[in-house]
């Protein structure tokens, strides 16, 4: 099986420098595209070869790209920004990545900033990755004293600068326009599109904001070509991903396998199955803000449209696990307490609806619910949806609440009923 | 008053954008590092130098978590609440914290020593529950260990 991705990273040893990275085959890719291909040709390569973002929302790289203003007459300087702010619970890749191989983000990044012809470069890092900071600050000097960033890289007339910024923490910046605000030292609230960034992003001028698997995947697609990247998938989504598992399973981790490697075999195969006495009850397949599967969908193929078409979102690919021993009114309200704190508060629809919800399931959780709080969650779920926010925080916050509601209404139901949390009477708020 | 070596810093991350108030959530965090947090006199240092009203800026350093503006520990615990580290039964560790060191998020111990406040999913869900001291990252944590991890930190 083919790990393109993670095949030099060996979790717990420190990661490749520039000279043991070359010497795998490290910057090839650098060296293909500013010797052999004009950046349209990069962009067509990368569109053909059906990479879709990997960030959660899964939008074509290569289509994403094309929107770039390009030619004499375009608006410079040009930005690129890997999103390296991994903040959506649950997830956990991007840190492999980054702690892991360095080298290989900057080597995607290169090549995406001469796909778009990018002349400033952003690592757009979370604060708490403090290993992942340390070895990149060193990869991004190694890189400029070896050529490959700067002036004139690899004799080619590109030029390219890259720059470590470290963000102070907050889930809005995340979604790509508040990155951008974040980056120009503005409060993180998402901008309106048009114009989208591709036109006017970073500082006015046209940038691209891609994820830091998504670009990982460039250097192995320059090398090895579209095709090749395609089968590496079993179904129509190419190339690998990283999935990962957290919660009540015998082993959590994150594991590079084929796009379309069904949840079950995840779960099973990689995660070890359920811990003893803990059975499995529902699971987000991609973060948070996903909405929720159960037993019916483990043999589903992890990729963007089987789990679309489940009514679900694969997201980051990495998944939480409702065990049948925590309570999933506690676990809902878990998750709308993290929305809730992280609403940037711009839009009211979510600014006001996200903590109503809150306080809601915290009252059916200490068994203070009344029957019509469902119907109140139900008419969230709707008004909190998409198109009546500005952005997509509080319609994903309502991905797990709306599927909870589906799929647990009875246990619900129990607590209000019942006038306690079936699961523990003596259970404390997170507050 | 900004120090010299504070402005120094400041100057060069003001040289790599367009405008110096582009530059404002970086001159917080250099403050922030000598300081422990940002007080209300040098918000005002700051909007000064980079050319903002202290309004603006303190619209801007309130949005983010990790800007303090009250003063902080020497040391400060950031516990994660977010969802798998819930599911691990992240509470007891917090409990434990609560009674050990007498205090509740948000709260500093009176020999000014730690400051306790709940984060987000600190993004290594595989290892729950997770904390982080200043740089320090503890995952797979146990109510045990805790009292040895808190020896390490005067």
């Amino acid at each position: 099986m083919e790990k393109p991705l993670t095949q030099h990273i060996v979790p717990g040893r420190k990661p490749l420098d520039l000279k043991a990275y070359e010497k795998v085959g490290g910057y090839q890719s650098v060296r293909k595209v500013l010797k052999e291909m004009t950046p349209t040709e990069v962009q067509t390569l990368v569109k053909n070869s059906n990479l879709r973002g990997r960030g959660g929302a899964g939008f074509s790289t290569g289509l994403k790209w094309s929107f770039v203003p390009m030619g004499p007459d375009a608006a410079t300087p040009k930005y690129l920004v890997a999103n390296a702010d991994e903040m959506e619970p649950g997830t956990f890749k991007d840190r492999v990545l980054l702690e892991g191989n360095p080298h290989q983000l900057i080597e995607g990044m290169i090549v995406a900033a001469y796909a778009i012809q990018a002349s400033i470069s952003y690592v757009f890092l979370r604060w708490a990755y403090k290993l992942a900071a340390k070895e990149i600050t060193q990869a991004i000097q190694e890189a400029y004293e070896a050529g490959y960033l700067g002036k004139n890289i690899l004799g080619s007339g590109f030029d390219l600068d890259m720059h470590l910024h470290t963000g102070v923490g907050r889930y809005m910046c995340g979604e790509e326009t508040a990155l951008l605000n974040a980056l120009e030292g503005k409060r993180a609230n998402p901008r309106a599109k048009p114009p989208f960034p591709q036109v006017s992003g970073l500082f006015g001028k046209p940038t691209i904001v891609n994820n830091v698997e998504t670009l990982c995947n460039l250097p192995h697609i320059i090398n090895n070509g579209a095709e090749w990247f395609k089968k590496l998938s079993l179904t129509e989504d190419a190339g690998t991903k990283l999935y990962g598992v957290s919660g009540r399973v015998k082993k959590p981790g994150c594991w590079e396998l084929p796009m379309g490697t069904t949840i079950r075999e995840i779960l099973e195969d990689y995660a070890g199955g359920m811990q003893d006495g803990y059975l499995f009850k529902g699971l987000l397949p991609g973060g948070a803000s996903t909405d929720f599967l159960v037993e019916e969908h483990l043999d589903l193929p992890m990729d963007y449209g089987s789990i679309q078409a489940a009514g679900s979102r694969m997201g980051t690919g990495t998944m939480i696990i409702l065990d049948d021993q925590t309570c999933p009114v506690g676990f809902v309200h878990n998750l709308q307490h993290f929305f809730a704190q992280e609403s940037c508060g711009f839009c009211t629809p979510c600014r006001e609806g996200l903590p109503w919800v809150e306080k809601i399931l915290l009252a059916i959780d200490r068994g203070e619910g009344k029957p019509e709080h469902l119907l109140t969650l139900d008419f969230h779920t709707k008004f909190l949806g998409p198109g009546n926010t500005f952005c997509a925080l509080a319609p994903g916050a309502m991905e797990p609440l709306q599927s909870a509601l589906k799929y647990f209404r009875e246990d619900f139901e129990r607590h209000i009923h019942e006038h306690h949390c079936p699961w523990s009477i003596a259970w404390q708020p997170s507050i | 008053m900004l120090t010299a070596q504070e402005k120094h810093q400041i100057d060069h991350e003001i040289s790599l954008v367009p405008t110096p108030q582009n530059a404002c959530i970086e001159a917080l965090k250099i403050v922030q590092q000598r300081q422990g947090w940002i007080s209300d006199e040098s918000l005002k240092d700051v909007a000064e130098y980079v050319g903002m009203s202290p309004a603006e800026l303190d619209s801007v350093a309130t949005f983010y978590n990790l800007i303090f503006r009250k003063p902080v520990g020497r040391h400060v615990i950031l516990v994660c609440d977010s969802i798998t580290c819930w599911v691990m039964g992240y509470e007891d560790i917090r409990d434990h914290l609560y009674n050990k060191l007498n205090i509740t998020y948000g709260q500093t111990t009176e020999d000014g020593r730690f400051t306790l406040l709940p984060n987000c999913c600190l993004g290594t869900c595989d290892c729950a529950p997770t904390l982080m001291i200043d740089n320090d990252l503890y995952r797979n944590l146990t109510v045990e260990q805790l009292d040895e991890i808190l020896i390490k930190y005067t």
